[in-house]
């Protein structure tokens, strides 16, 4: 056996969480700890209806304690903030901080694409991102968790057996070569663990 | 990959910008990095070519090459009255100061096929002031231009703009302002009399003349913060005092240097309003 060599810890700047059919709840599961104080800043993609006026924006403003923006075009990226893909547009991420939507065309029929950030994301932040894969009925975000292993980001998904609609995490399990999925409780802890991480020096 | 190799990756999309601006003049630069580089991995795909690398040699040296590039970077999403909350917004806080004058001028810039400018020569006509205003529509595309200055749109696109011509407070009916030609719709030329279509540069070319309204809507989110400024300080500078400033459903001013030269006057449909100087 391979014994594997420590990881140098893992300083996280930028979390992505992607999902779609069944996502809400575990999406839930996974923000409701965290609080203001979260070193990471934090972007959310869900596939929804183009019409879907900042609804879901609301929803999890009045439930997470912390503060949740639906992304406008140029918005600096804050830590400790939920930034979220606006329905009808893609979300993706600058190198110099900022947040840039853009209307090309659907990904998996989808705009917002989880891809698309995931992929924008992976560049942007490289090894200190983590980004997470929720339920949902198609194969958006498998790509881009890929991408995000491949530039040394920390890939997840949520256990198949545990999601509503499987086939999102199952193909992200499958694109990004995971062992396997974790319960949406595994990576709430996961994300409360970055709490206690010693902060960046910047 | 390591921090190298994306770093190595990151300069090569510099290099091949700046080479295309210095052989071709398109000037790509400042465009928003993110959404270049996910056209630029497409085309690369697209085209077979392995790398960044190879693709700065091919597009040096191969025009047709770089002729096939051009359509990834002028991709544009449009439809007759897109975003009906916005007419409404049009019709509540700019119709009545277009009104107070006797003549108007609009500048539609990136302006893609014309639907959107064929909207408001719509609202402007069903307004009774239609007569009184001079739309110019401008685009990098000339092809685009091509099919808004022709003015036919096929009859898929005229049946989903009917439903938003109403959820925009319509009057009549859609179909009052074109006449069906077989698969297609072609609109009202009393319609196209008001328009100039013209070809123009936002990232390069200068100021168009002094003008009551100006659209321009899910063009800057293609652009960066740089780029983003330069265009907003253009339109202060063609906009009359209290003219009206139209940006896209996700575009504020709030980010940008020329956030303080206007006032909101519609936050939903992001309808701003020059300051007086």
């Amino acid at each position: 056996m391979i014994v594997p060599r420590m990881p140098t810890p893992r300083l996280t700047d930028a979390v992505v969480i992607g999902g779609s059919a069944g996502a809400s709840v575990p999406l839930r599961t996974l923000l409701t700890g965290l609080t203001p104080a979260f070193p990471a800043a934090i972007l959310v993609v869900m596939h929804m209806h183009p019409d879907d006026g900042g609804l879901l924006a609301e929803n999890l403003g009045q439930v997470l304690r912390l503060p949740v923006v639906e992304a406008l075009d140029k918005m600096p990226v804050k830590r400790g903030r939920v930034h979220l893909a606006p329905a009808d547009y893609h979300l993706l991420a600058e190198r110099d901080g900022k947040l840039a939507l853009s209307v090309d065309e659907r990904v998996w029929w989808s705009r917002p694409s989880i891809d698309v950030t995931f992929q924008s994301a992976a560049a942007v932040w490289g090894r200190r991102l983590m980004a997470i894969l929720l339920s949902g009925a198609n194969e958006d975000g498998a790509a881009g968790l890929a991408e995000v292993q491949r530039r040394g980001g920390l890939a997840l998904c949520q256990d198949p057996a545990t999601a509503t609609m499987p086939t999102m995490p199952a193909a992200g399990i499958k694109a990004a070569g995971l062992r396997g999925g974790e319960s949406p409780e595994a990576l709430s802890r996961r994300l409360m663990h970055l709490e206690s991480e010693k902060p960046d020096a910047r | 990959m390591t921090d190298a190799e994306a770093e190595i990756e990151r300069i090569e999309v510099t290099l091949l910008l700046e080479a295309i601006f210095q052989r071709y003049g398109y000037d790509f630069r400042d465009y928003a990095r993110a959404s270049v580089e996910r056209r630029l991995a497409q085309f690369l795909q697209d085209s077979e070519t392995p790398t960044y690398s190879v693709a700065l040699g091919r597009l040096l040296r191969e025009p047709a090459y770089f002729h096939k590039l051009v359509p990834y970077f002028s991709v544009s999403v449009t439809s007759l009255f897109r975003e009906p909350f916005f007419y409404e917004g049009l019709r509540t806080c700019v119709v009545p100061l277009l009104r107070t004058w006797p003549h108007f001028k609009v500048w539609h810039a990136g302006c893609a096929t014309g639907e959107e400018v064929y909207s408001l020569a719509i609202l402007l006509r069903e307004e009774g002031i239609l007569d009184r205003g001079l739309l110019y529509a401008t685009d990098i595309s000339q092809p685009a231009l091509e099919t808004g200055r022709a003015g036919v749109y096929p009859l898929e696109i005229l049946r989903k703009g009917s439903e938003n011509y109403h959820k925009a407070g319509g009057r009549g009916s859609l179909s009052d302002h074109y006449h069906a030609r077989g698969d297609a719709g072609v609109m009202d030329s009393a319609l196209a009399r008001r328009m100039t279509f013209a070809r123009h540069n936002l990232a390069m070319d200068r100021s168009f003349g002094e003008m009551q309204l100006i659209l321009c809507r899910n063009v800057l989110i293609y652009f960066n913060q740089d780029l983003q400024n330069a265009v907003l300080e253009l339109f202060l500078e063609s906009l009359d005092n209290g003219g009206f400033l139209c940006l896209g459903d996700k575009e504020t001013l709030a980010f940008s240097s020329v956030a303080d030269a206007f006032v909101a006057v519609d936050d939903r449909a992001r309808i701003y309003k020059k300051r007086v100087r």
